[in-house]
């Protein structure tokens, strides 16, 4: 079948105006990172005249990038390993198990996806100091609060998206899994988890991506030993400066990494995401 | 892919009386597997959310927050000041309310009209597709703050990309606009949101696209149907159950949006770009108000659930009437 | 009753443990400090350097001479101004607090009210050597007036009026005495052509704003709050200041209205600094900043900031600078009020008034944050005799934020071409003043 001539029109203009729009954010914060102090703060200029690399080695004094990049690494990874344990479990009961409550469950877990993020800040806060009062758990001011905290953000969506992928695998293999003398835990492990290779993958992309990139509790609950990229980048306004160009070439350095992890995943992203939405 | 469109967590029960008696030995197998999940959004979500609540009927200012179990209760005060729209603050809320609204319409109703032309114009095969549909995904791939903040560097009146673009460039304009103030404030955040949110749009949606079997097309052009007909009459109802969560989903997280106004605007937020959430984090942070900030999110609470509640059950009923 | 109602709602343990423990001591924040010695105690500093590592580089040295001197170590943690009031805010809730922190003394008051502070009582103050010693403006920012103040002050800073020296003497100026000479100076050096004008203001700081409505207001004999702790910002006096700061950019033509998207008072400096800007109005840590972009401590010079002719009063700044705190629930009182007194010792003030361009706080410390004697004297002489406390009152950090918003938006408006009238600013403020009498009660 041929495109229409009026079809090759519609998509040239759409292709060439997305990719414009979405480019140029990207280039300018290529090119600014390039560009001395002075000439980020003048006019701007399409291309840097005085080339330097040195916004790439100032930014890791001016603020200490390389911890605030472990704390997120450390963060996201373990956020989104917690969440993606427990929400394998519980979308197995979802999809698998008829039980009461069920529905209750389903219903309350994805309509916290509404709350207001400032209406339960400063609550868990101080739940959080409490706790920790309580039963010697450090969690304030700590990654393991922030681990705790973050996973609970995917995990709403990760349940209903994992659970809305698991409908799709027949029942008829775990079945014959257990008639292999597996236990449903072992069924679940052995040959249910690896047909949903997609949906687990999937929601590992977004449970890292939503702890990577969360500023609103990490402005409160973070402290200088556990500040995460989110609020540390910010840092690079201080008393006396602005530093334009290092703030692009943290920004630059940060995001390149995710951006490479996402785009070589996407493919099961979306097989995931549309397996749940579909459904 | 399956393409039925029953309610997300209906599955078939036909043999479902006979498994549970099978079963019932391991009955606390399916709680225990949800109970770390249970756990969690208890102490995260709903127990706070629960506290917040109760904050919101408390007098929670800076002279009790030491001690903030000990806050007087005032009952519906903080609501009547909230929704008193004869009073500076609640003449604030309903204006950043409205901003809120308009703003979520505008930028998922964009978001979506975008994702959806770039899904239509990439369905089919041509050279540098792919190349394509990997670029278009990377905003929505940046962490979020990296991306605005470049925004925000780009949208400096004197030293930023667009005035230049605008006045030196293209010399649309004689005089450099301001766009982190004033009006126009309100463009800027709209910009990037849209920058940010349509590539999740064109995800979903050209995932849904694949599900649309290629021959339903060519029997509909060789009915001699027009490129636009067969969108309208094949492949959006066929996108159905997806934009129905997709829709729902950008809703949420625009109309929640915190991120946008609180890394584009810093602490100089214009009153054109005063988000719902950001407002209350004002109201409750900057004020030290915390019971007024608390009434102001169970009010946006209250309207959300009632707005998801009304969506759900319209889509619900027209499926079930389709 | 309250309790009995949190409990009906909670039904579950966690927030069971919460209530039970509300309020509870414990000095947290910092983890694994390795000091030798019993006592660690935790310091929040507030970023006064170029950057957070700047702090750090600086303090370091004068805290390791502490534990020296004491055997009290100190776990630092440098804190950016943007975080800084939150992070006490939610020290101050959870009593997850820091054993000593720094706070913007406009706070100091506002922070009082919480009860979170520990006061200086005259048995405290003896121990960090007496009230005495400090500048007396400087302490009377500590707390409310008739109150043990629960803070000291560490920093100092005023504002001043910096000029470009070439700019001047080409033109044939003298360094203004007077509002009315400062515009016509500023009017006469302004050519937006070669993209020069008079003055540079971080018009989008409300922070900035905020200071400026005082001053000027001042400057006119009004009060921003009564004696009972309300608003007062409708007064004829509070308007006409605001309007004679904001005709700097609508009237006067002085100003480029690119400046009211300057949300942090650098920008400005920057400008000067590089000549696009004859003067500015900043506090005496600009020197930095100036320096950093090329400019020497000879180019520029400095003078009082100017009252109208007919002012009733003259006062040039508000009471600029950083004070101290110690928690109230930290367990070593006597540890923390020992630092308190070290960073307050002629010494420390010494050592630190250069790197972070700071006035002594002491009576009779010398200026050092400048080699120009001349400067140091203006600055020390405006400090310690022509300024003025931000108002004493529990709402003051809400005066900030609301007063100084309402003028960032103003700004905007003549900035995108609207006029602000008298009648605006009143209304304005009629609203600032609205929202905070909502939350005085």
């Amino acid at each position: 079948m041929h495109d229409t001539r009026a079809f090759q029109v519609f998509r040239a203009v759409v292709v060439t105006v997305l990719a414009v729009v979405t480019l140029l954010p990207l280039y300018v914060m290529a090119t600014s990172s390039l560009k001395p102090l002075q000439d980020v703060r003048g006019a701007f200029s399409w291309w840097p005249t005085n080339l330097t690399l040195q916004p790439f080695v100032d930014m890791w004094t001016t603020v200490p990038l390389a911890r605030y990049f472990l704390n997120s690494l450390v963060v996201s990874s373990a956020a989104t390993v917690a969440s993606l344990v427990i929400a394998i479990f519980a979308s197995y009961a979802v999809s698998r198990y008829r039980f009461r409550g069920r529905t209750l469950f389903t219903t309350t877990v994805l309509s916290t996806q509404m709350f207001p993020g400032v209406l339960f800040l400063l609550p868990l806060f101080i739940i959080f100091v409490n706790l920790e009062q309580g039963t010697g758990v450090p969690l304030v001011g700590t990654r393991i609060g922030l681990i705790i905290t973050y996973l609970t953000f995917s995990l709403p969506f990760s349940i209903w998206m994992l659970s809305g992928y698991l409908d799709n695998i027949p029942q008829e293999l775990d079945e014959a899994a257990r008639v292999d003398g597996c236990s449903p835990i072992g069924a679940l492990l052995r040959v249910v988890l690896p047909a949903a290779r997609p949906g687990v993958i999937a929601v590992a992309i977004y449970a890292f991506m939503t702890a990577w990139g969360e500023v609103l509790f990490a402005s409160v609950m973070t402290t200088e030993e556990n500040r995460t990229l989110a609020v540390g980048i910010r840092q690079y306004s201080t008393q006396t400066n602005v530093y334009w160009n290092e703030i692009m070439a943290a920004s630059l350095v940060v995001s390149v990494p995710v951006v490479i992890g996402f785009l070589l995943l996407q493919r099961h992203f979306v097989a995931g995401l549309t397996a749940g939405a579909v459904k | 892919m399956a393409t039925t469109t029953t309610p997300a967590p209906a599955r078939p029960t036909t043999r479902s009386p006979e498994r549970r008696r099978r079963r019932r030995a391991g009955w606390w197998l399916p709680f225990a597997l949800v109970a770390p999940a249970v756990l969690l959004e208890l102490l995260i979500h709903l127990v706070p959310m629960l506290t917040g609540i109760w904050v919101s009927f408390t007098q929670l200012t800076r002279f009790f927050i030491r001690n903030w179990t000990e806050a007087p209760f005032v009952g519906l005060r903080n609501y009547q000041v909230a929704l008193d729209l004869d009073g500076a603050v609640g003449r604030g809320l309903l204006s950043s309310f409205l901003i809120t609204c308009a703003y979520t319409v505008i930028v998922v109703g964009v978001s979506w009209a975008l994702g959806m032309a770039a899904a239509v114009a990439l369905q089919r095969r041509f050279r540098g597709r792919a190349f394509f549909r990997t670029l278009f995904l990377v905003p929505y791939a940046l962490p979020v703050y990296a991306g605005i903040v470049t925004w925000n560097f780009m949208l400096q009146r004197d030293t930023g990309v667009i005035n230049h673009l605008l006045v030196e460039d293209l010399g649309v304009l004689d005089e450099r606009p301001f766009w982190l103030i004033g009006g126009r404030a309100f463009v800027s955040i709209l910009v990037v949101a849209v920058w940010r949110l349509w590539p999740f749009a064109f995800l979903m949606l050209t995932a849904g696209l694949q599900s649309v079997p290629d021959d339903v097309y060519e029997a509909a052009a060789m009915d001699g149907a027009h490129a636009f007909r067969s969108w309208w009459s094949i492949t959006l109802p066929m996108l159905r159950p997806v934009n129905t969560v997709l829709v729902l989903v950008m809703f949420l997280w625009v109309f929640n949006d915190f991120n946008t106004p609180y890394v584009l605007f810093g602490t100089s937020q214009p009153p054109a770009g005063d988000l719902i959430s950001f407002h209350i984090y004002n109201a409750s942070f900057l004020t030290w108000n915390f019971g007024a900030g608390a009434a102001m999110s169970v009010l946006l609470l209250l309207f959300l659930l009632l707005v998801t509640g009304v969506y759900l059950l319209l889509v619900n009923r027209r499926s079930r009437r389709a | 009753m309250n309790r009995r109602n949190l409990a009906a709602l909670s039904l579950v343990p966690a927030l069971l443990v919460a209530t039970a423990c509300s309020g509870g001591g414990g000095d947290g924040g910092g983890s694994g400090a390795s000091g030798g010695g019993d006592v660690t105690l935790t310091y929040w500093a507030s970023n006064q350097g170029t950057s957070l590592d700047n702090d750090r580089e600086v303090l370091t040295p004068v805290l390791e001479e502490f534990t020296e001197e004491t055997g009290i170590a100190v776990d630092l943690e440098v804190i950016g101004w943007s975080d800084l009031q939150t992070r006490i805010q939610t020290a101050v809730t959870s009593g997850q607090a820091p054993d000593v922190v720094n706070i913007g003394n406009t706070w100091a008051v506002s922070l009082q009210a919480t009860g979170a502070f520990l006061p200086f009582d005259d048995a405290a103050m003896e121990a960090i050597g007496g009230a005495d010693k400090f500048v007396e403006t400087a302490l009377q920012t500590g707390g409310a007036e008739g109150t043990d103040p629960t803070s000291v002050p560490l920093y100092g800073l005023a504002y001043g009026l910096y000029y470009n020296r070439a700019m001047f003497a080409e033109a044939g100026l003298e360094p203004p005495t007077t509002w009315e000479e400062m515009v016509a100076a500023a009017q006469a050096l302004t050519d937006p052509d070669a993209g020069v004008h008079g003055m540079a203001l971080a018009a989008g700081s409300y922070t900035e704003n905020n200071h400026f409505a005082f001053i000027n207001a001042t400057q006119n004999g009004a009060e921003l709050f009564d004696d009972d702790g309300n608003p007062t910002f409708t007064g004829d006096g509070v308007v006409d200041g605001i309007v004679r700061y904001l005709d700097l950019m609508q009237s006067d033509d002085v100003v480029n209205p690119g400046n009211a998207q300057y949300d942090n008072a650098s920008l400005a400096v920057a400008d000067f600094a590089t000549g696009k800007a004859a003067m500015i109005l900043n506090q005496n840590n600009a020197n930095a900043t100036i320096e950093a972009n090329g400019m020497t401590p000879d180019q520029y010079g400095v003078v009082p900031l100017p009252a109208p002719a007919d002012a009733p009063s003259d006062v040039a700044s508000h009471v600029a600078g950083i004070n101290m705190s110690v928690f109230a629930n930290t367990e070593h009182p006597d540890e923390a009020l020992q630092l308190v007194a070290h960073m307050t010792s002629e010494e420390v003030q010494t050592t630190l008034g250069k790197p972070f361009s700071s006035l002594p706080v002491l009576k009779d410390a010398e200026a050092v944050f400048t080699e120009d004697a001349e400067q140091a004297e203006i600055f020390t002489q405006i400090y310690n005799e022509r300024s003025a406390p931000l108002p004493l009152v529990p709402a003051e950090d809400q005066f900030e934020t609301t007063v100084g918003q309402a003028m960032n938006r103003m700004f905007a408006t003549i900035a995108t071409g609207g006029t602000v009238t008298a009648e605006d600013v009143r209304e304005a403020m009629q609203a600032a003043q609205d929202q905070v009498q909502a939350s005085v009660g």
